[in-house]
């Protein structure tokens, strides 16, 4: 239903470590073979061999580029999927109720079988989380894998999302970001966790942990130089060095 | 923002149908009979094949009834519960009007009314989104009310009301063009606060997620050069609000130059339209590193 | 009003069955499980309990489905009808295409072995191809090593009896400091990524080396944007200043390398600068408590490396001290080397410092006693957590085997190879080179091969050299030319097929291998060669049989096509015997099988071999009778024995508890199946570092049958072998090399790591091309295969040039411009695009992702087609000529590897054109177009 629920039972979501993501596109392919096996429509895919292949998928990996004041410039890759957000615009817009927020979990869903394929709900979303589906004419967003990580026919360590248990690099990592105890809060204020567009308002739920800071910058290089103190300034002396050393050992 | 026809011919037709019936609620022109007839099937033909054409882009148009159900909340729910009221209201009064010689003056203005916030309904679906910094900005109901209303006034032709309320809604549309043109800037949004990373003078994309094309970038992405946008504006000033004006105020302008205006300015609306979706940046463009030029 | 919403089912059934074998879609092989709907494919995901993924799954091997349900299927035996290259074919029966495939090779068989030309790709049963090859006679077989990385593994190997590669892996759980060197995916795709991400939760460090920094180089910590073809001088340089601060392990290289080992001092001798040895052939060190030598692994020897042995007027140091000599030397002075190199030196100096740092002030301790092969006892097992990794952006250079044996001494140095959070080796290595074959080449008529194809050569005796001293070999391996090439040089076969150099042969046979494009240097020249006719009006290269899965763009040059199944319609085996899947903590190996039947009239190709074997009347693949000893590959697998009890498959042999050696079992495929597809056997605690030197490892890895006895080694930082031909070049020995190569082999065959610039650097003028060009692997894609993927493709489905900021900014390039890029050897126009986090002297592109037109059943119009673009155009086999009248080949002088990264180009800005250039008219796809959309569901 169109209208969000006053408050959820818990907050499910993904954070994102972009610290760890290498782009290796893993999580898009699995989402995509989960998503088009499983839930609502498959994920289809037009001229699929031919001059301008399109498909839908849940989930992207962007890359960019900065290029800061001081060192050398920097790649991030980005996954991006829906963030389930709190105030999610893309639900409210809604004219026939297709999305909606779960009360239980938070997870936003689309109910294809009301989906009218309007479109809107895709205008309303700032993140380009969700994708009509051509063949279709529904709208496709990310399920959380709703019909993994609750699914009494998956062994209880697979009840989590088809790109979390897939990433390689585990940069992904999943659980209720409405407890503050859980892992994936404490990861989140351990890494200072951030939202994407904060100012649309939407309060996303995902959060994406911010790149360490890059150890390229020249002034921090003096600290080691004691490390590499001559042991011997000619051959003759590092042959004197050596003896010593041994006599040692 | 994809300028899909659809979208363009469902905004321009059904506001102007909808201006029309308006009118013809208020009872300008007080027609009955005949002319009234006339006038009513291009209100409807306008409203109706307008909302028709809208229907075009849903991907699954034999579910559309659902879309009456979350009034509460969805504007596009709201327009179309409004614009049924108003078509039926008006379908009332026209019938009595145009049958019975009969024009129930209240049923008329409750039609109007609803006419009018059928627009309105159907300007709040673009203009509550935050997501279209252009169009989340008080003018765009502003702006297609004048223009629903101005255009109405053209065809119910009430010429003098009609040139003051174009050479108004002219003033509007440079408004909105103004406004909406730093809108992206002034929402706060760019790609660094989409992607926490960097500072807006920074960080550009690199590579994108795929090297083909997908919905996102077909519906949200459609980049229109600076040049080519000030000659689309200017032809839209003209045609649809200049020329129109011009032609209404020369004196004694019969119904051979108020065709002309009213042809003029549709195209100029249509070119408006054109330009209020294709200028339209959506903020997921972003994170594709498109802005318009 | 309440919250209303649907109710859903949570617990959608999954799949009606697992099942559970190898991925394919690249050569890491991880274990995958196979979800099955209705006897169809319908999810595939990693299996948690397999060795290599532990359940993750990159996107090659998630879009598996899309690569089983590909319209470029081939679907039958193809019979060439139209001229080479245009890709006309008839379907033929497999009666008709076997029969057809004797008679071209039976008389070869008979009359002249040599004649035939078996080079396979990246298949993963070269031990089966091998023994295939050898018993049909031929000495010319390879796989595709030769071109891909046989720099890593021969400096490896020769170095300390193990390499990167997927040969060895950091430990991963202690390491803290990980240098990563021209890496951009690998052949370990998940346990590489899987491993950064331990590092990173650790928050440990990463430094990746490369000229690009994407991927692996986008999440280190810090990164040298290194100039291509230097790393050599950069980790010489690292040792300089490691040495003058004696921030090295003195204990670990007395003990396990041959640094305190004695070298000949005797300048007149003919052993001069080979290692002295006792009666017995032991290597002898100096003891320091004698002053004398003695051998280096007896018990109670303390290694000196400071002392010298006189003797009989002479004086004779340890390894150490030669290579403390050479590098102590200013030459490797950071400041000396910081301009070629093009990282500061205050940089280089504080790279080298935190080496020190972590590994002499980090040092890590894990209580585990061990015994070493000397008998001696320690009680703990010392770390030092530095690791390093690197692959083909150190070994694709012509300076590639010197650059990998010098950050193998690099590592010894620090004493951080098989030590904790150091580097670790996976079974079956480590393994002394002496333990490998050598190389064979002994020809007989009708029968087999005097021995396997392919070894480690320790001298010139070693090498594949007919009686008249001209190549053995078609492809010159184990030649002066490049005298240690461990994997054969599978880039040079069709050129010198061809040129009839040193040789003219009938057939060529590959596998694998999509030699007409993305695999070959001089793309355009091969494909004349492969389509070249000779006077008679006949093909140059007569004869062409080629196997492939899919619809490439070498079917079209190929006479005779044994179409293969996908990687879940067959049998394949990956086995100890060689590229194994196994850990650096245990030992392992797998099976695929046929978890799907074919719909097509395709057959494994493993199993083609064995029918053609015994149509051939081999004697691996016969009874005593001359009945066909195997019914297929399955039965070749279980029942094949290498040597008495040792088969293809390690696990579950004898009555199905017998480990590494024991009896066939003929359920042993499966017990395999029930397994998961796999077999994986753990080393003991106390095995699980120091292996080269550990008793407890050395012991179990007889019982596992990877040795037939212990086999304790030391590391070389000085490699003998080499001395050897060095010897030959300065005029000792009967096998002398030609004139033209001797003073190249005293150079580059030098036994302590060295560097010189990269070959093209002195053939081609660096001023008028000054642009280093690179490709990379998109950890998406596998080579060719993965654009005939619906999902794949449109991640990558065209490759821009990426162009870094100077470049970009000279040329004043913007976004959507083309540019024309010309070296040496030809040009090409490709789409630019910018990229600052590069290099500034070097442009890229992603490896392989630009097809021919009508190949892999894609339109014609696809990007791949006209606006990707192979870099492949503008590298030669050969380089250019330089005036002293020959063409040196475009490859490492030790060990033959193709330099793909030498090439320097130059590049300037040109209005765009219709299509990416060098454009070839569409080749004719036998087997159709691809459909237009496609919703692949196949549950209900
Ligand atoms: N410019 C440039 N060129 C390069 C490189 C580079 O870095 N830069 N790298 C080089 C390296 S290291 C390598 S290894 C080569 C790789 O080059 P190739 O080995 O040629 O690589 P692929 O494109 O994978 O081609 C292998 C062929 O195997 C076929 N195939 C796939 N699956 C099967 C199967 O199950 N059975 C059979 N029979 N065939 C199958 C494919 O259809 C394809 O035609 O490229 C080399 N070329
Ligand atoms: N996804 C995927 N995985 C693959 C393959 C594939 O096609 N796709 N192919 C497989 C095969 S056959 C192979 S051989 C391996 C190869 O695996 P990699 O060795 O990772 O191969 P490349 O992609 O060629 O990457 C070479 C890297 O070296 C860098 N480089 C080039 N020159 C220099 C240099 O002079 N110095 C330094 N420090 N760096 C340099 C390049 O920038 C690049 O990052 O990957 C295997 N794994
Ligand atoms: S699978 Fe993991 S590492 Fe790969 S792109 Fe996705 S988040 Fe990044
Ligand atoms: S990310 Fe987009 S689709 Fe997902 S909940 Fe937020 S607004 Fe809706
Ligand atoms: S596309 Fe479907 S889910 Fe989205 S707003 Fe329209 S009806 Fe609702
Ligand atoms: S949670 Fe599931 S649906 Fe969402 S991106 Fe991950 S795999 Fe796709
Ligand atoms: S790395 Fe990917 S493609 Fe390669 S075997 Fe593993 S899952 Fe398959
Ligand atoms: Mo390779």
């Amino acid at each position: 239903m169109t209208e969000l629920p006053a408050s959820t039972q818990k907050k499910l979501g993904l954070v994102i470590d972009l610290d760890t993501c290498v782009g290796c596109h893993a999580c898009v392919i699995s989402c995509k073979g989960w998503n088009t096996e499983n839930y609502g429509a498959p994920l289809s895919d037009v001229d699929a061999y031919g001059a301008d292949p399109a498909g839908t998928f849940l989930n992207r990996v962007h890359s960019y580029e900065i290029t800061p004041a001081e060192g050398p410039a920097q790649l991030v890759h980005f996954p991006k999927s829906c963030l389930h957000c709190e105030d999610a615009p893309c639900v409210t817009v809604c004219p026939t109720g297709a999305s909606y927020k779960r009360q239980e979990d938070g997870i936003v869903l689309v109910n294809e079988t009301a989906c009218i394929g309007c479109g809107l709900c895709a205008w309303a979303c700032p993140y380009g989380a969700r994708e009509l589906d051509a063949l279709e004419g529904v709208m496709k967003k990310c399920t959380l894998c709703v019909d993994r990580i609750y699914n009494e026919n998956l062994p209880e360590v697979d009840r989590q999302p088809a790109c979390v248990r897939t990433c390689p690099a585990g940069a992904r990592h999943f659980g209720d970001l409405g407890d503050p105890d859980s892992d994936v809060s404490k990861l989140v204020a351990e890494r200072g966790g951030m939202d994407l567009m904060p100012e649309q308002g939407t309060k996303p739920v995902n959060k994406y942990l911010p790149p360490r800071p890059k150890q390229d910058r020249a002034e921090e290089f003096d600290i080691l130089a004691p490390f590499l103190e001559p042991v011997a300034e000619d051959p003759k002396g590092f042959l004197g060095w050596l003896d010593k050393a041994l006599e040692r050992l | 923002m994809h300028p899909a026809p659809s979208v363009i011919i469902f905004t321009s037709f059904s506001g102007l149908g909808f201006g029309l019936l308006l009118f013809l609620g208020l009872g300008f022109p007080p027609v009955t009979g005949w002319v009234a007839f006339v006038f009513y099937a291009i209100a409807y033909a306008l409203a109706v094949g307008g909302l028709l054409a809208s229907t075009f882009h849903l991907g699954n148009p034999q579910r559309a009834l659902k879309a009456f159900t979350q009034w509460k909340t969805s504007w596009l729910s709201r327009e179309a519960w409004l614009s049924v009221a108003a078509l039926l209201v008006m379908a009332v009064y026209a019938f009595c009007a145009v049958f019975l010689d009969t024009r129930l003056t209240v049923i008329g203005w409750i039609g109007a009314a609803l006419s009018l916030l059928t627009v309105y309904s159907t300007s709040m679906i673009y203009g509550q989104l935050r997501t279209v910094p252009r169009w989340n900005q008080p003018l765009t109901p502003v702006h297609l009310l004048t223009l629903s209303i101005a255009g109405g006034a053209l065809l119910a032709g009430q010429m003098t009301a009609a040139a003051a309320l174009l050479a108004l809604a002219a003033a509007v549309q440079v408004a909105h063009w103004q406004v909406g043109d730093s809108a992206l800037k002034e929402s706060g949004t760019n790609l660094a606060t989409a992607t926490g990373l960097g500072t807006p003078g920074n960080i550009r994309a690199f590579e994108p997620p795929h090297t083909g094309t997908n919905y996102l970038l077909k519906e949200f992405v459609h980049v229109v050069g600076r040049k080519h946008s000030r000659k689309l504006r200017m032809i839209a000033l003209t045609l649809g609000y200049g020329l129109p004006v011009v032609l209404l105020i020369i004196p004694g302008a019969g119904h051979v130059l108020g065709l002309l205006a009213v042809i003029s300015h549709v195209a100029g609306l249509v070119t408006s339209r054109w330009l209020f979706f294709a200028e339209a940046e959506h903020v997921v463009g972003l994170y594709y590193g498109k802005r318009s030029a | 009003m309440a919250h209303t919403q649907p109710a859903i089912d949570l617990s959608p059934k999954v799949s009606d069955e697992i099942r559970k074998t190898t991925c394919y879609m690249c050569a890491c092989r991880c274990g995958i499980n196979v979800h099955m709907k209705d006897g169809k494919v319908a999810y595939i995901e990693g299996n948690r309990d397999h060795p290599v993924n532990k359940g993750v799954l990159c996107a090659k091997g998630s879009a598996g489905i899309m690569q089983v349900n590909a319209p470029s299927r081939l679907r039958a035996p193809l019979k060439r009808v139209g001229p080479r290259g245009s890709g006309e074919f008839e379907e033929i029966t497999w009666d008709e295409a076997l029969e057809i495939a004797v008679s071209w090779l039976k008389p070869i068989r008979e009359n002249d072995p040599e004649k035939l030309a078996f080079f396979t790709g990246r298949d993963q049963s070269q031990s089966f191809t091998g023994l295939w090859a050898q018993n049909f006679g031929t000495p010319n077989f390879a796989a595709h090593g030769g071109f891909c990385s046989v720099n890593m593994a021969a400096g490896g190997i020769y170095t300390m009896g193990g390499a990167f590669w997927e040969f060895g892996q950091p430990d991963w759980d202690h390491t803290k400091l990980l240098m990563i060197f021209g890496v951009a995916e690998d052949h370990d795709s998940n346990p590489i990524k899987m491993g950064l991400g331990k590092i990173k939760a650790r928050g440990a460090k990463v430094i990746g080396v490369n000229p690009i920094r994407s991927g692996y180089n986008a999440i280190a910590d810090e990164w040298v944007g290194i100039t291509p073809g230097t790393d050599g001088l950069f980790i010489l340089s690292l040792i300089h200043c490691l040495l003058k601060a004696g921030r090295i392990d003195l204990n670990y290289l007395r003990r396990y390398t041959n640094a305190p080992v004695l070298v000949n001092g005797d300048e007149s001798s003919p052993e001069h600068g080979l290692l002295l040895r006792d009666e017995d052939g032991k290597m002898l060190v100096l003891d320091r408590r004698t002053g004398k030598p003695a051998p280096f692994d007896d018990p109670d020897v303390v290694p000196d490396l400071a002392g010298t042995w006189r003797n009989a007027g002479i004086t004779h140091r340890p390894v150490f001290q030669l290579l403390a000599d050479r590098y102590l030397s200013d030459d490797y002075a950071p400041e000396a080397v910081a301009d070629r190199v093009g990282i500061s030196a205050k940089r280089i100096r504080h790279i080298a410092a935190e080496l020190a740092r972590v590994a002499f002030e980090e040092e890590i301790e894990i209580d585990q006693p061990w015994t070493d092969f000397r008998g001696v006892k320690h009680d703990k097992m010392i770390g030092r957590p530095v690791s390093f990794h690197a692959m083909r952006g150190i070994s694709a250079h012509s300076n590639g085997f010197q650059t990998c044996r010098a950050l193998h001494v690099l590592q010894i140095l620090l004493g951080s190879v098989e030590v904790p959070g150091g580097f670790r080796f996976k079974p079956p290595y480590p393994k002394p080179t002496e333990a490998h074959p050598k190389p064979h080449c002994g020809v007989t008529p009708g029968k087999p091969l005097n021995g396997p194809h392919l070894g480690y050569v320790q001298g010139p005796d070693d090498l594949c050299l007919k009686d008249d001293g001209s190549p053995a070999r078609i492809d010159k391996a184990y030649t002066w030319e490049n005298p240690m090439s461990a994997h054969g040089l599978m880039h040079m076969v069709i050129s010198n097929a061809y040129a009839g150099d040193p040789y003219k042969i009938d057939t060529l046979f590959m596998y694998m291998a999509n030699m007409s494009w993305n695999s070959s240097m001089n793309t355009s020249g091969v494909m004349k060669m492969l389509t070249d006719k000779d006077e008679n009006g006949d093909y140059v290269i007569p004869r062409i049989i080629y196997s492939d899965a899919y619809s490439s763009e070498m079917v079209a040059y190929a006479d005779l096509i044994l179409p293969d199944t996908t990687y879940l319609e067959r049998h394949d085996c990956i086995s100890l015997l060689d590229r194994p899947i196994c850990e650096a903590d245990a030992a392992a190996d797998a099976i695929r099988w046929p978890v799907i039947e074919p719909d097509r009239d395709v057959r494994g190709f493993q199993s083609v071999l064995v029918d053609l074997g015994a149509r051939l009347g081999m004697p691996a693949f016969v009874n005593e009778d001359g009945s066909a000893k195997y019914k297929d590959y399955a039965d070749y697998i279980v029942n094949h024995e290498r040597k008495p009890g040792i088969g293809p498959l390690a696990g579950f042999r004898g009555d199905g508890s017998d480990k590494g050696r024991g009896a066939p079992n003929p359920e042993q495929l499966n017990r395999y199946i029930e397994n998961g597809g796999f077999f994986v056997e753990h080393i003991p605690d106390a095995a699980l570092y120091y292996k080269p030197w550990n008793a407890d490892y050395q012991n179990w890895a007889v019982g596992m049958g990877l040795y037939d006895s212990p086999q304790p080694y030391l590391f070389s930082l000085y490699a003998e072998p080499m001395r050897r031909f060095q010897l030959a070049a300065e005029g000792h020995g009967d096998r002398q090399p030609p004139e033209h190569l001797r003073e190249r082999v005293k150079t580059v065959m030098d036994p302590l790591p060295i560097w010189y610039p990269p070959f093209e650097d002195g053939h081609v003028d660096p001023e008028e091309y000054p642009v280093h060009a690179l490709t990379q692997r998109p950890m998406a894609m596998y080579h060719s295969w993965g654009t005939q993927n619906a999902w794949l493709r449109q991640l990558h489905g065209r490759n821009p040039l990426y162009v870094p900021t100077k470049i970009w900014e000279a040329n004043g390039f913007c976004e959507g411009d083309w540019a024309r890029v010309t070296s040496a050897h030809g040009s090409i126009v490709v789409p630019v695009a910018h990229m600052a986090a590069l290099n500034e002297n070097t442009v890229w592109t992603w490896n392989a992702i630009g097809k021919r037109k009508g190949a892999w059943a894609l339109d014609e119009h696809a990007p791949e087609a006209t606006k990707g673009f192979l870099l492949n155009h503008l590298i030669h086999e050969l380089l250019p000529p330089k005036g002293d009248g020959m063409r040196w080949a475009n490859s490492d002088p030790v060990t033959g590897q193709a330099a793909w990264f030498d090439l320097r180009v130059k590049i300037e800005k040109v209005a765009a054109p219709e299509e990416a250039q060098p454009a070839y008219p569409p080749i004719k796809s036998p087997v159709g177009q691809g459909p237009q959309n496609l919703a692949w569901k196949v549950g209900k």
